[in-house]
């Protein structure tokens, strides 16, 4: 063993060479380097679209370094202190105003949080227009489904600690969800809550899973994402396959070397990004409150709801999924089927790679059928995401339920209009200027 | 399992057999950490009866007292508000009060003991959130309003006897908790055990 790995990292004699060739026989440094670095052959017309993913990441570790800092000073403690503020309250106040740059700490973390979303939901989105689903990608996509799912979770749970009215209800509304299952939903959602109301033990183990559970599983799913992609190679706007043209060497004809040419790509997604990012960091860290809704600068109150309650703006659209069901259905309560169809609407994203059958993977070359469809769900996708920000009325709900029937039936029917729909053929090789 | 000669197939049952009595008690071990998330013992002591003075109520006014960590809601209502009770069945989802929600002495037409005074749980039977007070019936928060409560939640509404209306998340009508009057003045809420 030692010695095969000896002889295939030879040393220019250096001092360094020397060192690395020491650690080589001993760990993959320089494979891994090659293998997802240097030698790892990315599409050559990757476009604006394709900064998502690596932007993605920066964010996950900016929130990871934010909330180890954050927890230093946190406590997730709902009795009441001395001036009869819960003490969860008011330690992210005393973050904010007495703990040298603990504002701006906190304010990285929580504009951090909806700045993740964005670059998720873009990175979803490119995913989508270019087939980025379709086979053999199967698998990095299925993970990422689940990556959104934890992301999800880890927002949520983080949401509540604060401990404001927002965090408070909106906690309240979220574990009750659990309650609507029949039969064990109601001991469900007290195990959930370790209490009958939402109290000091959901802060408690809301914490630990914000804090350590999820995070673990976050990561976990991105290291098995990117595993997965640098597997089977990245997909690209043309939705071609590289690895179908080689040359002589076995290096795909249309690839080029992740280092440096798009590490130095992303460097300017990356300094494009912390430029708007700092702009809402510094200038309106609150979002105009979408970021940091306004009831949450107000302390949990068991005993009053806030007139007017909403969840953070990432959550809308499946929100509204869940207020659009207002009728019962075989015997089960309406509230069931609106859990039903927020989780369905979330988990139906990872049954893509499956109900897609058209024959080319980009929309550059797909049908007007797609197209269209596409345009319309966006559209509604929209449309529910604002009306999950509204308090709701009689013209809104039945808005949201023709949004929630377009939203199904742009996955539903798609292995029906994806074969019917008039593709272009895809070209041999990636389109590039 | 398929056995040929390569394979010891006496060592071969022993590893099954130990991996399978090693995975159950993996699977045993989980018990206590999974029951660790139930409500402590100290969170179901914490359900205590509590005592509501009621002498100040003023008609047509409610007040709220914490019970089990919930509000509940005890509204004192007007002639005008019980009347408008009586013209809403058709738009309510279970007018009658035929789903357990509350107990037997409060399943009549007010949902309550006394039919000026109805205790109830605020928490929405759709999603936990607690409605808010649209008493007068000028808000119109449906047609024909006759006063009642809002959820700001997900819009669920409930008349003065917390009755929902149909086409709503909420499928149940407000929960009533046990309670009963001490006094004229005094109801207890948790506690409805009659004698001394």
């Amino acid at each position: 063993m030692g010695a095969s790995n000896y002889e295939k990292f030879k040393t220019d004699g250096s001092l360094a060479g020397n060192v690395l060739e020491w650690v080589d026989a001993r760990f993959p440094l320089t494979a891994s380097w090659k293998a997802h670095l240097s030698e790892y052959y990315a599409p050559k017309n990757f476009n604006f679209w394709y900064f998502f993913g690596s932007l993605a990441l920066l964010v996950l570790v900016l929130q990871i370094v934010t909330g180890i800092f954050l927890t230093m000073h946190y406590k997730p403690d709902a009795s009441l202190n001395a001036s009869g503020v819960p003490v969860a309250f008011a330690a992210v106040e005393y973050i904010m105003r007495d703990v040298p740059w603990g504002w701006l700490i906190r304010y990285m973390h929580s504009t951090g949080a909806s700045a993740f979303f964005i670059v998720v939901y873009l990175h979803m989105y490119r995913g989508l227009i270019y087939g980025s689903y379709r086979k053999p990608r199967e698998l990095i996509w299925v993970f990422g489904v689940l990556i959104f799912l934890a992301l999800m979770a880890e927002a949520f749970m983080g949401y509540l600690l604060p401990w404001g009215q927002m965090s408070y209800w909106g906690a309240q509304v979220i574990v009750n969800l659990f309650g609507a299952i029949p039969l064990i939903g109601e001991p469900l959602s007290i195990w959930i809550r370790g209490d009958f109301v939402v109290g000091d033990a959901t802060l408690n183990r809301f914490f630990s899973f914000h804090v350590i559970a999820v995070p673990f599983v976050l990561v976990g799913l991105v290291a098995a994402h990117i595993l997965a992609l640098h597997e089977v190679g990245s997909n690209n706007p043309d939705g071609v396959e590289i690895k179908k043209k080689k040359d002589e060497k076995g290096i795909p004809l249309d690839g080029i070397p992740f280092h440096p040419y798009y590490t130095v790509k992303d460097i300017v997604g990356v300094v494009v990004f912390l430029a708007v990012f700092s702009i809402i960091l510094f200038f309106m860290p609150e979002g105009g409150g979408y970021f940091l809704e306004y009831n949450n600068f107000i302390p949990a109150d068991p005993l009053v709801t806030p007139p007017h309650i909403a969840p953070v703006w990432y959550f809308t659209p499946y929100y509204s999924l869940l207020r659009a069901i207002t009728y019962p259905l075989f015997g089960i309560d309406a509230k069931f089927w609106g859990v039903v169809a927020m989780g369905a609407g979330v988990v139906i994203f990872a049954f893509l790679p499956w109900l897609d059958r058209s024959p080319s993977k980009s929309i550059r070359y797909r049908g007007p059928i797609f197209k269209g469809f596409l345009a319309v769900w966006l559209v509604c996708f929209f449309i529910l995401g604002y009306l999950g920000v509204l308090a709701p009325t009689p013209g809104r709900t039945l808005v949201s339920q023709i949004c929630t029937f377009i939203y199904f039936a742009f996955f539903l029917l798609m292995p029906i209009y994806t074969k019917l729909d008039k593709c272009q053929p895809e070209p041999d090789r990636v389109t590039f200027k | 399992m398929s056995c040929d000669e390569k394979v010891d197939c006496g060592r071969r049952r022993l590893i099954v057999a130990t991996a399978a009595v090693g995975g159950v008690a993996g699977a045993a071990a989980a018990v206590p950490f999974l029951a660790s998330f139930a409500p402590s013992e100290r969170a179901k002591a914490a359900g205590a009866p509590v005592e509501a003075d009621i002498s100040k109520l003023a008609p047509g006014e409610m007040m709220t007292v914490e019970w089990r960590g919930k509000p509940v809601w005890i509204i004192r209502r007007t002639k005008e508000m019980l009347d408008g009770l009586k013209k809403l069945d058709a738009k309510l989802a279970d007018p009658k009060s035929n789903k357990p929600m509350q107990p037997e002495y409060a399943k009549n037409e007010y949902r309550s003991i006394k039919p000026e005074y109805l205790v109830a749980v605020g928490i929405c039977t759709h999603l936990g959130c607690s409605p808010s007070e649209k008493f007068n019936p000028a808000t119109a928060v449906e047609p024909d309003w006759q006063g009642g409560f809002l959820c700001p939640c997900h819009g669920s509404t409930f008349d003065l006897a917390g009755r929902v209306y149909t086409g709503k998340p909420a499928p149940d009508n407000l929960e009533i908790p046990p309670h009963k009057y001490l006094s004229d003045a005094k109801i207890v809420i948790g506690d409805d055990s009659k004698g001394a």
